[in-house]
């Protein structure tokens, strides 16, 4: 028999230095290769600096790893303003000596060349940096700028060569950085000095909004997330966003959570949603979409959890105050500091930097609800394959996190309310979908409300009409009628029509019951007469046999005599 | 030399006593008698024993020769073997 690896052998685990960047971690399964360079390409404007610059200062920060920045592009002060805006302190970390900035100026105006040199004065500045702070990172930024600088390219190569190989010597976890070429990654083809690990961030602007990814081209003796990963530039810093696994193994709940809508509750069998399902509220303008997610929203504040609202059409002001006319308080709510509204217009970024966003928030907030008014807005950011690809990433972020979150979606009006674009996006990944429409009568419109589905809950078939009042949302009873349902002023006729008929039948009740009163007094009445007839027959009677007695008797007298 | 500042103040960085710096050296020392007899002064750098000052001169590539003054700083790289390239760098000669 052979013997197959040993244990040991699949336990190893390549040596990697954490970037502390939220996200990259994820996607490089552990960092940057430990002691290797790692080559980082983009184009003008995407990141590469801060992404290095990250590396380094998270490396200070959190796992006590001093380092070096050496800068061919920016003076260090400079450097410092710059990244001062993202929380970053250098000139702090200078002081303490764990962070080197050497700012390496290559002016070719100033430079002349006069026969066969070497870049040793590079590499003893290195040194030296190194050793000053015990650096264990490394950045050279953007290292290709000496080829503007210097012309003797066979010696640059050669140099750089040299430069890379002595960087691994050193044993520091080195990232260069590079412009992109044409044809290559790097204008100067610096991935054939570099080829541990190679990450090329991108910048591009799709239909005006713009969106930064990043690539692991490769990544030597290590496995790699190998999609395009969009990332975030925000006051933090870069975040990444890992495109996740959709795996579909999450816990579920069976806790029930009230919708806050009084009456919508009892149409669903269990009284509520699910903790940690999604539910879609659809419908077409001026339907109460919004109304209805307020309402989800302040009753969950009520019961003390946490709640974001994610408002794409109004300002959290804007909201607040249209929630005040129908007798609803969110002031109060985001006072004590349960309710968040962020409001943005969904063009503000592209599709991947809200879900960004919101993932952020997620870590921070913690909410337990999430609610997204309206989640259609995003497709005017994005194309329909990238807003599916993208709902689907958020719902399971969602339901990773347990979080029960409501969308709204704006559907067109049309007759044969067909699921609009959205909602075919949605429809099938939520749990629960409430519908509200309008329903339109004789010359008014009211709104009926129902449930398409609600997995794992029996549920009320009715569409059930619902009003705003200043008291709020008020579902009405079900009316109905000949041909169905009836809402609206077809409602109030059938209820005044109800009510005419009981009054009839009631009067013709009456009146009977006077009739039969009357009815029965002339029966008496005949009775009594019939009574009198008799007794005055029943008289004669007696008269005649009382005469006929007499009759006889005479006769009998008569006969005797 | 410490009589006077001499007029023209040159500075040679170098990285230990390879061939090429000795050969710069030696290249230096000879423009400068041939073009500047008496008005130079030559200081030599081993970044090796001061790498700090690599940093704070600016030194990228070892040889670098700087002509410190007459004003502007000049900087020339290499074992300075292209006599004319030196000279003209220097600003002693005129571009032919």
């Amino acid at each position: 028999m052979t013997n197959y690896t040993t244990n040991e052998d699949t336990n190893f685990v390549f040596p990697k230095s954490p970037t502390g960047i939220e996200g990259l971690d994820e996607i490089t399964e552990g960092g940057f290769p430990k002691g290797r360079p790692t080559l980082i390409c983009g184009g003008a404007g995407c990141g590469k600096t801060l992404l290095s610059m990250q590396f380094l200062i998270k490396g200070i920060t959190e796992f006590g790893e001093n380092g070096v920045f050496m800068s061919f592009e920016e003076p260090s002060n400079d450097l410092s303003l710059n990244v001062k805006s993202l929380g970053f302190d250098l000139e702090k970390l200078k002081a303490d000596k764990k962070l080197v900035v050497d700012h390496v100026r290559v002016e070719r105006s100033e430079i002349e060349e006069a026969g066969e040199y070497d870049l040793d004065g590079l590499f003893i500045r290195l040194a030296h940096a190194i050793d000053t702070v015990k650096a264990t990172r490394v950045v050279l930024d953007t290292i290709e700028s000496l080829f503007s600088g210097l012309d003797n390219q066979a010696i640059l190569r050669a140099e750089l060569r040299r430069l890379f190989h002595w960087l691994k010597e050193k044993g520091v976890t080195a990232v260069i950085t590079g412009e992109r070429g044409e044809a290559t990654l790097t204008r100067q083809g610096l991935e054939e000095y570099v080829s541990d690990c190679v990450i090329v961030l991108d910048h591009r602007v799709i239909e005006q909004v713009s969106t930064r990814r990043l690539r692991i081209v490769k990544y030597r003796g290590s496995t790699h997330g190998t999609n395009e990963y969009p990332f975030l530039i925000d006051a933090d810093g870069i975040s990444v966003l890992p495109i996740t696994s959709l795996r579909l193994d999450n816990e579920v709940s069976s806790e029930i959570v009230s919708t806050g809508v009084p009456g919508l509750d009892d149409m669903f069998a269990g009284g509520g949603f699910y903790r940690g399902s999604n539910i879609l509220v659809s419908g077409t303008a001026g339907t109460a979409k919004t109304t209805i997610a307020a309402y989800f929203a302040d009753e969950q504040c009520k019961k003390g959890e946490r709640t974001v609202f994610f408002a794409f059409e109004e300002s959290p002001q804007q909201l607040v105050r249209n929630m005040k006319s129908i007798g609803m308080d969110l002031e109060k709510h985001i006072q004590s500091g349960l309710l968040q509204i962020h409001s943005s217009r969904p063009s503000l970024n592209g599709l991947e930097l809200h879900l960004l966003k919101l993932r952020k928030l997620i870590k921070d907030f913690k909410p337990a609800t999430v609610i997204i008014d309206p989640i259609s807005n995003l497709i005017s950011v994005g194309s329909e394959q990238e807003v599916r690809s993208m709902l689907v990433r958020l719902i399971d972020m969602l339901k990773f996190s347990n979080i029960t979150a409501l969308f709204t979606s704006l559907n067109k009006q049309n007759e044969n309310f067909r699921p609009d674009l959205a909602e075919e996006s949605v429809s099938s990944l939520v749990d629960t979908w409430v519908t509200v429409r309008d329903m339109e009568g004789v010359g008014e419109r009211n709104r009926g409300l129902f449930i398409v589905k609600s997995r794992g809950m029996g549920h009320s078939n009715q569409v059930r009409e619902f009003i705003i009042t200043q008291k709020g949302i008020e579902l009405l009873d079900v009316e109905m009628g000949p041909n169905g349902i009836l809402t609206g002023a077809a409602r109030k006729t059938n209820q005044l029509n109800k009510e005419v008929t009981t009054k009839t039948l009631q009067n013709e009740l009456e009146r009977k019951d006077r009739e039969i009163a009357r009815k029965r007094k002339v029966l008496e009445a005949n009775i009594e007469a019939l009574k009198n007839e008799f007794e005055s027959v029943a008289e004669e009677l007696s008269i005649l046999k009382a005469t006929e007695a007499l009759q006889a008797e005479v006769s009998q007298e008569k006969k005797d005599k | 030399m410490a009589e006077k500042a001499a007029e023209w103040q040159l500075m040679l960085y170098i990285a230990g006593q390879t061939p090429k710096s000795i050969r710069a050296l030696n290249n230096i020392k000879k423009y400068a008698e041939e073009h500047l007899k008496g008005i130079y002064s030559i200081e030599i750098v081993d970044l090796l024993q001061n790498p700090q000052l690599a940093e704070d001169d600016q030194i990228l590539a070892v040889p670098t020769l700087i002509r410190k003054f007459p004003e502007p700083i000049r900087k020339i790289i290499g074992d300075l073997s292209n006599e004319e390239r030196v000279l003209v760098g220097l600003n002693i000669k005129p571009l032919t």
